[in-house]
């Protein structure tokens, strides 16, 4: 334990420097940058409207306004909550890149790095709060639209399911937002990145049947990471036993797991980049 | 502590593209003094003390911090150095208490120990009574304070502090000289950097010179002043041909000369002096039509110790 010998209050009194001060634990590092993004999370009321208020707007302008013209019997509700749940995946992650870059420019990384803090430490904390963050808004989105009339009939299993893939698909998306909020030099710019992504979820099947699309984005739509999840997601919430879906489930997992892989390892390369 | 200065630096280069930031700069502070890098923006202060702060490797040079290589063994140095950087790292939307004990315990501090210095440290800077408060409703000199005392959860052997007084008003930089005399009284040496002369000349034991990324001076403040000279007088004359004659008369303790109003300005440090360029300009007491006498300023330096004047105007003090 490293010695807390108090500065002096009253200058002139002598003090002699502690000594090399232990390193805080990878654990410890952890949780402390956790409780303090968690925190900075809770009182960013920008980043709250984008994770409480957006979700639900959303929701209410595709149900009431698109619903109708996708959907002519109503139940447009039953198809798009799993769509939902991806577009708003990606303004959580535009929350995350600005975070992240903020923190690169404001000099808080340099401070940590003079504590020999570790960036995998910050970044992982970054992303686990913006993980949980993405998760209420997902649980709020099911919610309301379940005020709205929306029917599932997943059991317990496909619940399950369903929060896993979510969650892996959030925890993917956020590892690629924490590289965009590396790469830009401003949290202008790093809001201003994170745009393709929010724009990503759209040419997939999270709001519309891939075969409505023209031709020439189908290709790309029925290949594109957010088109399994969804239609994984969609299957599971209509009640489709996890077994009968595991083909799709598992490329969705695949997807995930490759994009956190390369995230994780561009994120190392860059922190080091950024920060030599 | 052994008798290895604490900060060793020897020709330290670092160059982005075509522009070198530092170009072969020497540096030596010893143990529980103080050291002040003056210079005006662009000398290479900023990147002396990232490469000394770990966070930046040299193209060339090697610097030695507590008597560790800051490249080879950085997490030694690190253990042993804090930095107050120029930006100010505190979290807005956390309280002063709370950016305190985050930092306390990512250096190593326990629960426990970490309450207890944030409670002390929050006395040092004058923040005990705003210590819940978010740091958003703070001042610009509380957050300078609040940034300073981050920097000393642990008190470390030496401190780097990078333009620590910028945009500071009067007070709070008394309670940051003081806070600087009380760590370099304890043993810990202290490195800043700044681009106020009359800092160094408080605060200082030794001033590095710098311009151009290599050190252009160096010595004690009473030294550099005898270079410099306290003050400065500007004698305007009649006409050119007046100006010219006093320029030839004065010689190299001309520091400025300015065409358009026929003045030239000179290095003095008392009355006596003044009298003696008075009379060595103008003899017959007839070619000077006014004079003005100021402190020296940081330009003077400069012009004295480099022939040449700063490339930027010193910023208007807050």
């Amino acid at each position: 334990m490293p010695d807390t010998a108090v500065l002096a209050v009253t200058p002139r009194t002598t003090h002699a420097p502690a000594g090399p001060r232990s390193a805080a634990t990878a654990t410890t590092q952890v949780v402390v940058l956790t409780a303090r993004c968690a925190r900075l999370a809770v009182r960013h009321v920008d980043g709250l409207v984008t994770a409480l208020v957006l979700p639900v707007v959303i929701l209410a302008v595709f149900v009431w306004l698109f619903g109708g013209a996708v959907r002519a019997d109503g139940r447009y509700v039953d198809d798009v909550v799993p769509g939902i749940v991806a577009i708003c995946a990606g303004f959580g992650a535009g929350t995350t890149a600005v975070s992240v870059c903020q923190d690169l420019v404001g000099g808080t990384v340099d401070r940590l790095r003079t504590l020999d803090v570790g960036g995998p430490a910050l970044l992982a904390a970054h992303v686990g709060v913006a993980v949980a963050r993405n998760l209420v808004s997902s649980v709020l989105v099911v919610v309301v639209a379940l005020a709205l009339g929306f029917r599932p009939h997943a059991g317990a299993a496909g619940w399950f399911v369903a929060a896993l893939v979510v969650t892996a698909y959030l925890t993917a998306i956020t590892w690629v937002a924490a590289c965009l909020g590396m790469l830009a030099r401003s949290a202008e710019g790093a809001g201003g990145a994170t745009m393709g992504l929010m724009f990503f979820a759209y040419p997939s099947s999270a709001v519309v049947p891939v075969d409505t699309l023209p031709a020439w984005l189908q290709g790309f739509a029925g290949h594109q990471p957010v088109t399994p999840v969804v239609d994984g997601l969609r299957a599971l919430l209509h009640g489709t036993p996890p077994s009968e879906v595991a083909g799709t489930v598992g490329t969705a997992f695949a997807w995930c797991a490759a994009i956190v892989a390369v995230a994780v390892l561009a994120a190392a390369v860059l922190f080091r980049r950024r920060t030599a | 502590m052994t008798d290895r200065p604490a900060v060793e630096a020897v020709g330290l280069r670092k160059a982005y593209g075509d522009d070198h930031a530092l170009a072969g700069l020497d540096l030596v502070v010893g143990a529980g003094t103080v050291c002040a890098l003056l210079g005006p923006n662009g000398a290479g202060k900023t990147t002396t003390v990232r490469v000394l702060a770990t966070l930046l490797v040299p193209d060339a040079g090697t610097a030695r911090v507590a008597g560790f290589d800051v490249v080879r063994e950085r997490h030694e140095v690190r253990r042993r150095l804090s930095l107050t950087g120029q930006s100010t790292a505190v979290d807005d939307a956390l309280t002063a208490q709370e950016n305190l004990r985050v930092v306390a315990r990512l250096a190593g501090l326990t629960r426990r120990a970490a309450r207890a210095r944030t409670a002390d440290l929050l006395d040092l800077v004058d923040l005990a009574d705003v210590a819940g408060r978010r740091v958003a409703t703070f001042s610009g000199g509380m957050r300078r304070r609040l940034d300073l005392a981050l920097g000393l959860v642990t008190v470390p052997a030496v401190m780097l502090l990078d333009e620590p007084t910028t945009g500071l008003d009067p007070r709070s930089r008394q309670q940051l000289w003081q806070v600087v005399a009380a760590l370099a009284a304890g043993g810990t040496a202290v490195l800043l950097t700044t681009q106020y002369l009359d800092e160094a000349d408080r605060l200082a034991d030794q001033v590095v010179v710098v311009d151009g990324g290599r050190v252009v001076a160096q010595g004690s403040p009473a030294a550099l002043k005898e270079r410099v000279a306290a003050r400065r007088l500007e004698v305007v004359l009649t006409d050119a041909a007046s100006r010219a004659d006093a320029v030839r008369r004065l010689g190299d303790r001309v520091l400025a000369v300015d065409p358009a109003r026929d003045a030239v300005s000179v290095a003095v440090a008392d009355a006596t002096e003044v009298r003696a360029v008075l009379d060595l300009v103008d003899p017959d007491r007839t070619t000077v039509r006014d004079l003005a006498l100021r402190g020296a300023s940081l330009d003077d330096v400069f012009l004295a110790l480099t022939g040449h004047a700063t490339p930027t105007k010193e910023p208007s003090r807050a």
